[in-house]
């Protein structure tokens, strides 16, 4: 084999990354030139909504620091997705299972203490209810990913299924057994959880958390996972072609449970890391749309870990500033979800973007879906 | 459709009839209780009904459709908006207002079906993610244009929401009226008007909801025994085969993606010109993906689509139902009270039909795959 040098690979590196990021920036442009027309049709100005959106979104250290608090969940989020594309399942579940980790951990950080009647050292009681999120994501994961792998049911509608059976649990658990009792409140919501299952922030002053760096690191984790492990190159085999992995011993079933388990994993942890490191509770309706967001975010990220990372920032700079948006010029904060839509529109149909820049279509389609019988 | 899902249909529905039955039995007649039951199933299956036929339409022609959820909604929105645009600027009066509703609503869910159609069938699009789009546009141009409407003081309705011009009236056919007649011929027995007055109850429904069942018959007729149909199905079975025939794919599968967001969008007016006056961002709460399961237990046929639309129908009359027998229902069937309980019936029953547990299905052959010459 020929050696390269280091002038090439990194040649190749850069070209590489051109293209891969060349139709997602153009789909993020074309949508935000479309948000703008959007916004001038309803008698707006869209320079002025888009400067005041940049301003409450990277204007100051304290925007940058709101960015990064809201690029948290769309992290884990966006994970999630995109471990079930590396694996050929695309699944609308996020939502659920992170409303359920988010429940799960919020019990544990404010009802575990009662019960035992002690005060838990932080270095038990926080990884205990980071776990119980993560396990209900699991489990609301696991549930789609066993009824597909081995009854062929299709995972779309059974995940949209447990997001609506998960929010009913939720908002009945929010609104009967885990209300928070203070005479003061009447919104459906938990207590608040102890000091011991917080996790800190960063800087004082600032709600940038811990949990950010941690959803990095997961970010790394899962790309390690899916490109330097065993059990990742089987996930990426039965994405590819399920049929061939099986031929070449894979178990098909076993891997697609766990694919989705692992990204229900995931969800439950956006749930965990908003209830541990930002809310200190869990409250009713604060995850709706953020299954939706993931999607996006993912097909965005190109399904790639760091894709992910970059992609959930890009969002999460757009709701951060949406918010300031509104406050100076009265558009609707609605404007960034059709504004999402339309990058997801275009991102999906790269052939639109491809026809009105004239790149042309380089390297092999990749197969997100495969229709009901998958 | 085969004797082992007709029978699950059967049974569910008796169960659920049963249960409100034996709650309300105590407080109403059950033949009452059971013309109510029947007549609230009927018209809360109207928008999974039309859904589902939307869904047969598209795959039969062989483009998956899960973007049905977003053709509602947008189609709920749009319908409503006119209608409301139509009583509180232009003041026309109720019939004209909620004819205009009806008719954007339909246009809504057509253009959203266009769109579905230029990306899955034009562009080949992987049709999930098509459909993923779809769901994704109708919430966010929903809700902005909702806010941006009704919750700005520069807005054409001066920052707030107008007052609705009301929703379409039941049609009385004078069903009741022709048994109580009979009735009278045998002597007008209490039982016998009992009878009349609740088969008259299950007769009261709306417009949407009657033609909701008549284009059940109207697609078995145009799927079955028509050269249209004959076509669409072909399309969507072996679309190469009907591609050599001199059949035009593209045009079939455009044709029907679009009748299909059409029968989406009037089940998307239900909610706002039918159900209730007003409009609420998400409030389709996940029907459009139920009918999905409604017509893949019905196996792609119309008649199996409503039979199953039906089912899930009955499941949500449960809880309408019980809420008149709320203070006469037994401490030990307090279960029943719970709506979160009750509330998940028909998400459960639709994991549980998509396992095949129930008769295997069989979608059409190329569904989802995009035609390549």
């Amino acid at each position: 084999m020929q050696k390269k040098d280091i002038g090439t690979i990194l040649k190749e590196t850069l070209l590489a990354a051109k293209e891969a990021m060349l139709v997602p920036l153009l789909a993020v442009f074309t949508a935000i030139v479309i948000g703008g027309v959007v916004i001038a049709v309803v008698g707006g100005n869209p320079f002025a909504a888009y400067s005041g959106l940049f301003e409450g979104a990277l204007g100051s250290t304290k925007a940058l620091s709101e960015t990064a608090v809201w690029a948290t969940p769309y992290i884990f989020a966006g994970l999630a997705v995109a471990l079930g594309f590396k694996g050929g399942l695309f699944h609308i579940g996020a939502e659920g299972q992170l409303a359920l980790g988010a429940v799960a951990s919020a019990w544990v950080g404010y009802a575990l203490p009662d019960m035992l009647g002690v005060t838990i050292p932080m270095f038990i009681h926080l990884p205990l209810a980071i776990f119980a999120g993560l396990l209900f994501g699991l489990l609301w994961g696991a549930i789609p990913g066993a009824l597909k792998a081995y009854t062929g049911a299709h995972e779309v509608i059974n995940t949209i299924m447990m997001n609506y059976i998960a929010l009913n649990i939720v908002s009945f658990l929010l609104n009967g057994p885990m209300k928070d009792k203070d005479p003061n409140n009447v919104i459906a919501r938990t207590p608040e959880i102890a000091l011991g299952a917080r996790i800190p922030v960063i800087f004082e002053g600032l709600r940038i958390h811990w949990g950010f760096v941690l959803a990095l690191l997961v970010a790394f984790l899962v790309w390690w996972l899916l490109w330097k492990t065993t059990l990742g190159f089987e996930i990426r085999s039965v994405g590819l072609n399920p049929d061939a992995a099986k031929y070449a011993g894979i178990n098909v079933k076993r891997i697609m449970t766990l694919t989705l388990a692992l990204s229900g994993m995931l969800a439950g942890l956006a749930g965990t890391i908003e209830v541990t490191a930002l809310n200190y509770r869990h409250e009713l309706g604060f995850s709706v749309g953020y299954g939706f967001d993931a999607i996006a975010i993912a097909l965005l990220g190109k399904t790639h870990p760091f894709g992910v990372v970059v992609a959930a920032i890009l969002f999460a700079a757009m709701r951060n500033g949406a918010t300031r948006m509104q406050f100076l010029t009265q558009i609707p904060v609605d404007i960034i979800s059709v504004i999402q839509a339309l990058i997801l529109l275009f991102v999906a149909a790269d052939a639109i973007v491809r026809y009105i820049y004239r790149i042309r279509q380089s390297g092999d389609k990749v197969v997100l879906t495969r229709g009901w019988r998958g | 459709m085969d004797w082992r899902r007709f029978s699950f249909i059967a049974l569910i529905i008796a169960v659920l009839f049963g249960t409100v039955v034996l709650i309300g039995m105590s407080t109403e007649s059950p033949i009452l209780i059971i013309g109510s039951m029947m007549a609230t199933t009927i018209a809360v299956a109207t928008p999974l009904t039309l859904g589902a036929l939307s869904g047969v339409f598209c795959e039969r022609s062989g483009v998956v459709n899960i973007g049905i959820e977003g053709m509602m909604l947008s189609a709920a929105f749009f319908g409503w908006l006119a209608s409301i645009y139509m009583s509180s600027i232009f003041k026309f009066s109720l019939a004209p207002s909620l004819i205009v509703g009806l008719i954007s609503a339909i246009l809504a869910g057509g253009l959203f079906a266009l769109l579905h159609a230029v990306l899955s069938i034009t562009y080949k699009v992987d049709q999930i993610i098509g459909g993923t789009v779809i769901n994704i546009l109708a919430v966010g141009v929903t809700g902005f244009l909702n806010r941006q409407l009704f919750f700005d003081k520069n807005s054409i309705f001066g920052g707030q929401v107008p007052h609705a011009p009301g929703v379409l009236p039941v049609i009385h056919l004078p069903v009741k009226e022709v048994l109580e007649g009979l009735c009278g011929l045998f002597g007008s027995s209490p039982e016998c008007i009992v009878t009349a007055d609740a088969i008259g109850k299950v007769f009261d429904q709306k417009p949407i909801a009657i033609a909701a069942i008549v284009l059940v018959a109207l697609s078995h007729y145009v799927l079955f025994n028509t050269r249209w149909g004959l076509r669409t199905r072909a399309v969507g079975e072996h679309p190469k085969a009907a591609d050599t025939v001199g059949i035009n794919v593209v045009w079939m599968r455009y044709a029907n993606v679009v009748i299909g967001g059409m029968l989406a969008g009037l089940g998307g007016a239900y909610f706002t010109l039918e159900s209730v006056p007003s409009f609420e961002p998400l409030m389709t709460n996940g029907r459009g993906f139920i009918s999905l399961a409604a017509m893949i237990f019905g196996n792609w046929t119309p008649f199996g689509a409503w039979a199953a639309s039906l089912v899930f129908g009955a499941s949500q009359a449960l809880q309408i139902n019980l809420q008149f027998f709320r203070t006469s229902i037994p401490p030990e069937w307090a279960f029943f009270q719970n709506s979160y309980a009750v509330g998940q019936i028909p998400y459960i029953l639709t994991m549980i039909i998509l396992t095949g547990i129930i008769g295997k299905t069989t979608a059409p052959a190329a569904d989802g795959t995009p035609y390549e010459k």
